[in-house]
């Protein structure tokens, strides 16, 4: 349930946009969520629905990109997609990776009128 | 007609921005600071509580702890022999934030203490999303939890400094697999410190507590 506070930033941060841009309203978000960022779409979704009412925001369309978590083996180089039963290396059985893919949570876009 | 306009902030940035603040100050009050996350029931408090008095006439300690309703954690760790003990009450929140550190800091005269631990809300989601600005992040593990935890949480163990294996002396009795758990963690945090611990038993206690001796001096003495 920590998508409630996260979803009071989003509202802050795209009406803070929009309303430097002298915008009336903001129509859609597009939000870029990584898989190990542990954020729940619907979740947010569902907080949004209640928290934007009566802004400038209220009734604006949430797209979610997800982007699938990638790891880089620092052994032999190798970029996987883990699992969630494995996490070493598929090609070296090296253990130790760097994430490259994956943590992200930000607000991309916003379209406003 | 519709405009498009390039945002790209990172949804956290404003909880990141107080985290830093904390850091800052604690960092001028020459405390050292560490945030304690676990699952509920993992140890975490009987883990302070076995911890402070190995700490007694070494350090001076102050303990903030968050929880969704009660003061029992705080209590028990002020019983233990914390100098000073705050209770955040989280109000149905499943983590500590920044903002709720800044609050509870407000509480304290920092440069009195020479440690401060914060334990989290018992869970392995929420809280690794928020920085609260502390200078480590502790993660107890806990044997009847299982082998998987890693895989399951790897947002948790990814981000942790030190890693506590708390109830040790239950390996014997339970499924656990430590080089499948072992594993999972180094893949995500390679050489992250380790502990094995029991509060049961005292094993591995001394160790952390040292740990944390060194840590807080370090912190104080050095210019």
């Amino acid at each position: 349930m920590h998508e409630l506070s996260v979803t009071e930033s989003l509202l802050k941060i795209a009406v803070g946009h929009a309303e430097k841009a002298d915008a009336r309203r903001v129509t859609d978000l597009h939000i870029v969520i990584g898989d190990l960022a542990s954020m729940v779409d619907e979740s947010i979704q569902f907080y949004w629905d209640i928290i934007a009412r009566d802004t400038i925001a209220e009734g604006a369309t949430l797209h979610f990109r997800r982007v699938p978590a990638e790891l880089q083996c620092n052994t032999c180089g190798e970029k996987y997609h883990p699992t969630d039963k494995e996490l070493v290396c598929p090609k070296c059985g090296g253990v130790g990776a760097k994430i490259i893919a994956g943590e992200e949570f930000a607000l991309e876009s916003i379209d406003v009128e | 007609m519709t405009q498009k306009i390039s945002v790209v902030e990172n949804i956290l940035n404003a909880n990141d921005r107080i985290a830093q603040e904390n850091y800052t100050r604690l960092e001028n009050a020459g405390v050292f600071s560490i945030n304690i996350l676990a699952s509920p029931g993992a140890g975490k408090t009987s883990l302070i509580e076995q911890t402070l008095p190995r700490l007694k006439d070494r350090l001076r300690v102050a303990a903030i702890d968050g929880d969704i309703a009660t003061s029992i954690d705080s209590d028990r760790a002020a019983a233990a022999g914390a100098l000073a003990a705050i209770q955040i009450n989280t109000g149905g929140d499943c983590h500590l934030d920044a903002v709720m550190l800044h609050g509870a800091l407000e509480q304290l005269t920092l440069p009195e203490y020479d440690l401060l631990i914060v334990e989290n809300v018992g869970n392995l989601v929420c809280p690794a999303n928020f920085k609260l600005g502390t200078h480590k992040t502790v993660l107890v593990a806990s044997v009847p939890e299982g082998d998987d935890k890693p895989y399951k949480y790897p947002g948790t163990y990814r981000g942790v400094d030190v890693l506590i294996i708390n109830k040790i002396d239950l390996l014997p009795y339970v499924k656990f697999n430590m080089d499948y758990f072992e594993r999972g963690v180094q893949v995500l945090n390679p050489g992250v410190k380790t502990y094995h611990t029991s509060c049961t038993t005292g094993e591995g206690l001394d160790a952390w507590a040292d740990w944390l001796v060194e840590n807080a001096k370090k912190r104080r003495f050095s210019p």
